[in-house]
């Protein structure tokens, strides 16, 4: 065994008590071997990997338990041993390759420095063994390469470079804390591919944590799963993946949107959000919520023409010399009454600008917006115009920047109720916000609380709530779940879906994870650098994708076949 | 993952649960430097009932216990504790009553540039473009004449419009506009920086969804949110505001002698310095040098548990 951990305890002292990050864990990985560790935030997977290499963040600290690695008891190594292990036997990735590299430092002055530190090699050695560790990640004209900054890289080579720097020391161990989140779909195969092949080439020990699943599908050789400080099962992938033993393994597995077939609902996952799922729902059709508005909304719902959007990079007073990003380029589709259509891409592909075009937020350049068959921009004082905006409203991606932290619930969720006077009086209005967080899934008691008091999940769900407070027509979600874990993911997406049938909304739904797309929509665009490559029916796209992005998009798709069908019954 | 209680945390819960409540009581210096402070303010807010004499009525003042010595020096008489001044009021009293009036110039002052920075700063942050730059480019150029000249320069323009027999009457109220007009390009500053912070958020984009008009968005979402950095700066704005009244009425600008305040009574005992009355002026200078100390102290002490990067 390489790394052997057996009944470790890690407690955070906090002024409310010790918080257990870590219960009896035991774990072990073998050379040559990936081991997955899996598990939603908070669960304490971040942790263990930290508590290894003696980096837990103050005041945590392992209370009990041994870490064996290569025979040696780490737990019981003073400072100086330590660092010796760190960084030269135990390489470390961490997640965001923009701050793990030293902007002021040239790529090869860091890894000279890391080598010099951590090897025997001097001078011209430790240079010729830079350029050797570049090639090996992927880098070309290494050599070149080694006098750029890190600015001058893209964030999938800048994560090449945090690698090179993990394998200076030629590590025995790497630990690589969710390496991929923070780059897109196509670099994360790439690095995964990467981490891969490396571990079979050295016959290196790796650890993964993350909370993808897909991730783990596609590289590791072993699963641990970890829930709330413990782990609830290790296994080979297949069998973890596969046949999951744990209850909680199997809901969480069954969270986890499919690409390859379309569900009426996700499965529901009450291990982990149990208490939601019993409250009251109210009946829509006869509710304030579900009669119609004044305003009769006929016609397609959203239709964009010829939209042009660009950003001043670099101001100038002659125009000429301004710098300018074409953020929406010729960008034309129609959404039609009670669909909902997807727009999808990778990140800076103008996906979440068109959303904000459509919201009224940024003004075009040129083309038009029309909602309900109405001009937003021309005349944006006219009643009717402003009628068609009050018919849209939308959801963000950030749970936590997307509520006013200084306003209670009520007041988030009552303000375009009061401000628009919808209701007749103070009372109507609170009894509505009642029933609307009941309907949410969150309870009419939540209304007197502050936003910091609920989890991402439930500030999700009072986002959505204040959405239907304007009683809109037409939904916009920019990314809503990805900023939440799949269980999570899962009941936010079936209470949007639920919506939608019962108010007959229309959506327009923004994401950058396929198979979520796959799930809530009917139809769906492809966007890339500001233009729209492709628009189809759901299924012929998934099936038959006509533009070769799409296809390049699809084939990136983490492979999920090892999931559990998608009949079998949690 | 949090549980969903169904009791709403009552106000008393939820202030014993504060981050900053519970920083406040875990940080001794701050609990000392606030327990001065308040029994300093209050003492002087309560002079009337605390005071054994009134410096202001004329019956109470004899000329014949003029200069006299603390009670405890040799010639000091035990009704005046901290001694007398030239004119024969009791140095407890004064500096009570004076306080009083540093204090209430100080808080006034201070509101008074906050109302004034915070408006123009949140507007500059939230519209932008050509009212941004004239508002901040404003705050520019103030910032480049010292304080005290300003001041000075408000004040005895100020006075200049009063006709002469109200001069000393609204020279208090002069005194507060001069140094809040001085003030207010810090909490602009910090204001609109918030501003900038706040404005991009998702939040300020959904109420813009809803439809709510500018002056609502920037008054009930944006102005809430940037509070927290003005409370720091108008805390160590206070001590401050304090120094430039003392300042202000030490150099025969501020308040007039016949309302002492404590700069004018340190003005006061500097003519005595070097006759051996050091009491007239020594007293007045240590309760301002700590009352100041200790308003900064708890300013320092806010900014830290405000900004918990800093720890």
């Amino acid at each position: 065994m390489l790394l052997e951990i057996d009944g470790l305890n890690i407690a955070f002292p906090t002024r409310r008590g010790i918080v257990n990050a870590a219960k009896s864990v035991s774990l072990s990985v073998r050379a040559g071997e990936v081991l997955g560790l899996v598990g939603e935030s908070g669960a304490g997977k971040s942790t263990i990997g930290n508590a290894i290499i003696d980096l837990l963040e103050a005041p945590g600290r392992v209370t009990a338990g041994s870490i064996r690695f290569m025979g040696e008891e780490l737990r019981t190594m003073d400072a100086d041993q330590m660092r010796d292990v760190r960084g030269k036997r135990i390489g470390m990735i961490f997640q965001d390759p923009q701050t793990s590299l030293n902007p002021l430092m040239t790529i090869g002055a860091q890894l000279v420095e890391t080598i010099e530190k951590s090897t025997k090699l001097r001078g011209r050695g430790a240079y010729d063994h830079a350029v050797a560790l570049l090639e090996q990640v992927g880098i070309t004209e290494a050599v070149a390469r080694l006098r750029a900054y890190p600015h001058q890289f893209s964030g999938g080579m800048r994560q090449r470079v945090v690698i090179a720097l993990a394998l200076a020391g030629d590590p025995d161990l790497i630990i690589a804390d969710e390496p991929t989140t923070a780059l897109d779909v196509s670099i994360q195969a790439q690095i995964l591919d990467l981490i891969k092949s490396l571990c079979r080439e050295r016959n290196l020990g790796v650890i993964i944590v993350t909370h993808d699943i897909g991730v783990i599908a596609n590289i590791a050789d072993r699963v641990a799963v970890m829930y709330n400080g413990e782990i609830v099962e290790t296994g080979d992938v297949a069998q973890v993946l596969g046949a999951p033993k744990h209850v909680y393994t199997q809901s969480l597995i069954a969270a986890v949107p499919r690409a390859d077939t379309k569900l009426d609902r996700f499965t529901s996952v009450d291990y982990i959000e149990g208490n939601t799922a019993s409250f009251r729902r109210i009946d829509i059709q006869n509710h304030w919520l579900g009669k119609s508005q004044r305003h009769d909304h006929t016609g397609d719902a959203i239709e964009v023409s010829n939209l042009n959007l660009s950003f001043v990079l670099q101001k100038a007073m002659l125009k000429r010399n301004r710098r300018m990003l074409k953020a929406v380029s010729d960008v034309n589709f129609t959404v039609q009454k009670g669909e909902t259509f997807g727009l999808v891409g990778e990140s800076g592909s103008g996906k979440s600008t068109v959303a904000r075009l459509i919201a009224g937020l940024y003004k075009p350049d040129s083309g038009q917006v029309h909602v309900f068959g109405k001009d937003i921009n021309q005349n944006r004082k006219a009643p009717e115009s402003r009628a068609a905006r009050q018919a849209l409203q939308m959801i963000f991606q950030d749970p936590y920047s997307s509520l006013n932290a200084r306003m209670r619930v009520l007041d988030i969720v009552a303000e375009p109720i009061r401000f628009y006077r919808l209701t007749d009086s103070e009372q109507e209005t609170r009894t509505i916000v009642g029933d609307l967080l009941e309907h949410v899934g969150l309870g009419a008691a939540a209304a007197l609380k502050y936003p910091h008091e609920f989890s991402g999940g439930q500030r999700q769900r009072i986002s959505i709530a204040r959405a239907l407070a304007s009683r809109p027509r037409i939904l916009i979600c920019d990314e809503p779940t990805s900023a939440l874990d799949v269980s999570v993911q899962a009941t936010i997406l079936n209470l949007l879906k639920d919506l939608q049938q019962e108010l007959g909304l229309t959506m327009l739904f923004i994401s950058h994870d396929l198979p979520v797309i796959r799930q809530m929509c009917d139809r769906v665009a492809i966007m890339r650098h500001g233009e729209i490559c492709e628009v189809a029916e759901i299924d012929a796209f998934f099936e038959a994708p006509q533009h070769s992005y799409s296809k390049h998009l699809l084939d990136l798709m983490p492979d999920m076949n090892l999931l559990t069908a998608p009949t079998s019954k949690v | 993952m949090d549980k969903i209680d169904d009791k709403p945390l009552t106000r008393w819960q939820r202030f014993k649960d504060n981050d900053i409540v519970w920083s406040f009581l875990s940080s001794p210096g701050a609990m000392i430097a606030a327990v001065v402070a308040s029994v300093m303010i209050l003492a002087c807010i309560f002079a009337p009932v605390i005071a054994p004499f009134d410096p202001f009525d004329p019956a109470q003042i004899s000329l014949w216990d003029g200069k006299l010595p603390p009670s405890w020096v040799e010639g000091g008489q035990s009704k005046y504790l901290l001694g007398t001044d030239n004119q024969g009021r009791d140095m407890f009293s004064t500096i009570l009553y004076g306080g009083r009036l540093s204090i209430l110039v100080g808080l006034a002052a201070v509101c008074l540039g906050m109302v004034l920075g915070v408006t123009l700063g949140v507007i500059a942050g939230y519209v932008g473009g050509v009212t941004d730059a004239v508002i901040m480019r404003l705050a520019d150029v103030q910032l480049t004449i010292p304080g005290i000249l300003l001041a000075i320069l408000i004040n005895g323009v100020g006075r200049a419009a009063l006709p002469y027999e109200l001069r000393d009457e609204f020279a208090i109220y002069v005194v507060i506009l001069a140094i809040g007009l001085t003030d207010w390009p810090q909490f602009a500053r910090v204001a609109r920086g918030a501003t900038l912070v706040e404005t991009n958020k998702e939040y300020v984009q959904a109420a813009r969804i809803i439809g709510l008009p500018s002056l609502l968005i920037m008054s009930r979402h944006i102005m809430p949110n940037t509070l927290r950095p003005i409370l720091v700066i108008a805390t160590i704005g206070l001590a401050l505001a304090i120094i430039s009244e003392a300042t202000l009425s030490f150099l025969g600008q501020g308040i007039p002698p016949t309302t002492p305040s404590l700069g004018t009574l340190i003005r006061v005992g500097n003519d005595y310095l070097f006759s051996g009355l050091w009491w007239i002026t020594l007293f007045p200078a240590v309760a301002l040098i700590v009352l100041v100390f200790s308003v900064n102290l708890l300013g320092d002490w806010l900014r830290d548990a405000l900004n918990p990067k800093l720890r």
